[in-house]
């Protein structure tokens, strides 16, 4: 369906035109900047939901990271004796997971969105991207939560923040960026093949341990690690790490993962985009 | 002064049928279709027949300020066209202009979400209708007393009784402040109060020069609202004109139709070892009825089998039969049964035809539909058909009221016997100068 918004309504130019070509742009600007109080209020509804009726609320935002630390930190770290590049493994694996269940909630969140919300695009009209694009940054409050406990975490172990820790917000959008593309990408064919709702968290776990999550790069043969960069959380944890760490950042695969991350999101932006107009008749 | 709000130009919608995907729906079909692809050569090509046109070539302008209301009947395309307006769904071909900005209202309270309180739903539901947060700050006040919810303003809606959460959903749409409003059946909802006042609110919108379109299958509503209207059948237009002259159109008897009566077996269950295999209104010569005046007998004949290839030696003998006569938008009004104190046992034959004569006068003249049931009493559902026969009533044939009978005012078409008790002289003296 191609809808073009005229400039002003009144002067003999229709406002909207409804017809069945595709020649529709893929980010409309203008109706989006309009619909941002939507976006507010969505991810503001997803935030608020999703804790009502726990007796831990929020706190499972931290704990579900924390205690995969300890499980790691026990199986991986204690008994098993993965290196952890100098760092206490605790909070080596921390500053691994942290950015990664933001990820794969993020990717979970927005992949089953379009699905989760069919009562709304059945009903009414609104630009389908904020669906995903709310579920992702919702996601973002469980993720600044659970990064509280890393500073406590790093005064235990007396570690100090490097400077370059400001680094993590530039990094977090670069995730939130990764995490929307797939989402979305996902979505759009969770519509069509249901399939996809029970195969994301089978791939969230796959993707983990293909991943330098709760181990270090450094345990990648070197010139296996440009290929290894192609996946864009492996450049962008590694990223984390060094520069809360305040070690020598490698710039390389960061861009190398940075590109990729982009690509994806252009990707799942586009088949989002080429899929959307059959939302209602297929959801 | 007249300029245009809205022009559809020749809008069309195919669905295919069997679900609306246009391909496979699960992975693993997508996959086996790809693997069968080099053998499918000498397969069927995909019937033309396995699509649904919903909207066919539908043409219409409609003019700024004007209040128009779509009619038709049940999968006439309404609801479709009015989703390809709203921009949910994508039209097959055709095209259409809006000439200023949109709010549908397809249903009231969409995304509204129990957990929320009262004043984080008007936000939520607000914002997706299209309205910007500084809109709604501007309205907040007056939706919520118009809801009439201010105490519980604070409140999770799951707490809200049934007609708060209505009026509350209500109350926001009523304040989505578009030049152009598309409303589908949303006055359908509450107690008879709160619809008044949903009716006086959408009286008002269509007062103040926006123009609004209505789908509703209540004509006293839309002869009330609408200035002109719009009949669809079967996704074509058949009559665009005043809302009156559409709306009686709507109401006729069909002068093709045997009084418009049709048997309709689509909508079939049960474990159909026998069924009802024709219906009809029959006039008292058993042939087909022309026309039923509301005040005539209305005749059903019902023809019930046992299916071939049953055993021999099945028989219709104690089942039971029932037929629900309903409005045309679905309500039940009358439960008719073979094992009334009127009604008749059915034989120990494998078919059988059965009359029933229901004495008139009868119902309001417009349409209506009989639902048929066979059962084995307690144990068994037989067959049952939803919508089985369809049929126009007709005006009386000998009129005992001054005023024309329509629908808005009761359906059912009774006489009464009127006397005055109290003071019977002056009854009497009225009476006697009266004549």
């Amino acid at each position: 369906m191609s809808v073009m918004l005229g400039r002003d309504a009144g002067a003999g130019v229709p406002w909207v035109v409804i017809d069945p070509t595709s020649s529709r742009p893929l980010v409309e600007v203008r109706e989006l900047w309009h619909y941002r109080d939507l976006l507010y209020f969505l991810t503001w509804r997803d935030i608020s939901v999703r804790y009502k009726q726990t007796v831990l609320g929020f706190l499972w935002a931290i704990l579900q990271p924390f205690l995969t630390m300890v499980v790691f930190a026990i199986f991986l770290g204690r008994l098993a004796g993965m290196p952890s590049d100098g760092v206490p493994y605790p909070v080596f694996s921390y500053l691994g997971l942290l950015p990664w269940t933001y990820f794969s909630g993020a990717v979970t969140r927005a992949g089953t969105s379009v699905v989760g919300n069919a009562h709304l695009l059945t009903r009414v009209y609104f630009p389908r991207v904020l669906v995903p694009l709310s579920a992702t940054l919702s996601a973002l409050v469980d993720f600044a939560i659970a990064s509280l406990v890393l500073g406590g975490l790093m005064a235990w172990y007396g570690i100090v923040p490097a400077r370059t820790a400001v680094l993590l917000l530039p990094l977090a959008a670069l995730t939130a960026l990764a995490a929307t593309g797939i989402g979305m990408w996902l979505a759009a064919l969770n519509v069509r093949y249901r399939d996809v709702q029970y195969a994301i968290p089978f791939l969230m776990q796959l993707w983990m341990f293909a991943t330098p999550v709760v181990y270090p790069t450094s345990l990648v043969p070197a010139g296996w690690q440009p290929l290894f960069a192609l996946n864009p959380m492996t450049g962008i944890i590694d990223a984390y790490r060094a520069a809360v760490l305040g070690t020598a950042l490698d710039w390389p695969s960061l861009g190398i993962s940075a590109l990729s991350a982009a690509v994806l999101a252009a990707l799942g932006a586009w088949q989002f985009h080429r899929m959307e107009q059959s939302f209602a008749d297929q959801v | 002064m007249s300029a245009l709000a809205i022009r559809v130009q020749g809008l069309s919608k195919r669905y295919r049928i069997g679900g609306a995907a246009p391909g496979p729906g699960h992975l693993r079909e997508a996959l086996m279709d790809i693997l069968a692809a080099p053998f499918r050569r000498f397969g069927r090509p995909r019937a033309a027949a396995d699509d649904f046109w919903a909207l066919r070539d539908v043409s219409f302008d409609v003019q700024r300020g004007e209040v128009l209301g779509i009619i038709g009947r049940n999968g006439a395309g309404k609801s479709t066209a009015l989703k390809i307006m709203s921009r949910i769904t994508p039209p097959t071909a055709g095209r259409v202009e809006l000439y200023g900005r949109i709010g549908s209202l397809l249903e009231v309270g969409t995304g509204f979400h129990g957990d929320l309180t009262g004043r984080e739903n008007i936000y939520l539901n607000g914002t997706i209708l299209g309205m910007r947060k500084w809109e709604i700050d501007r309205k907040f006040d007056e939706i919520v007393a118009f809801a009439g919810v201010e105490a519980f303003i604070d409140t999770p809606v799951k707490r809200y009784s049934s007609g708060m959460y209505m009026r509350l959903a209500f109350a926001v749409a009523a304040h989505l402040d578009t030049e152009i409003l598309l409303v589908d059946e949303v006055l359908a909802v509450g107690d008879l109060e709160f619809q008044r006042k949903c009716l006086g609110k959408m009286d008002e919108v269509a007062r103040t020069g926006r123009t609004v379109l209505f789908v509703s299958h209540n004509m006293a509503v839309m002869r009330r609202l609408c200035g002109r209207g719009i009949l669809l059948d079967r996704g074509r237009v058949i009559a665009n004109g005043t809302m009156d002259t559409v709306a009686d159109l709507y109401v006729r008897p069909d002068p093709a139709g045997e009084a418009g009566a049709r048997f309709d077996p689509r909508d079939r269950h049960g474990v159909g070892w026998a069924q009802v295999t024709d219906a009809r209104i029959v006039d008292d010569q058993g042939g087909p009825a022309k026309g039923i005046p509301c005040d005539a007998d209305l005749l059903i004949e019902l023809s019930i089998e046992v299916t071939d290839g049953m055993p021999a030696g099945t028989s219709l003998r104690g089942l039971v039969v029932e037929l629900i006569v309903c409005s045309d938008d679905g309500q039940p009004l009358l439960s008719l049964m073979n094992v009334d104190d009127t009604g008749v046992a059915l034989p120990d034959a494998r078919s059988c035809r059965v009359l029933v004569r229901l004495p008139g006068p009868t119902f309001v003249p417009g349409r209506y539909r009989i639902n048929t049931f066979v059962g084995v009493p307690f144990l068994q559902h037989v067959d049952e058909i939803s919508g089985a026969l369809t049929f126009e009533v007709g005006p009386p044939a000998a009129p005992w009221r001054p005023y024309e009978l329509y629908t808005g005012r009761g359906l059912f078409c009774r006489k009464a016997e009127w006397s005055c008790l109290q003071p019977a002289a002056a009854a009497l003296r009225w009476d006697a100068t009266g004549a």
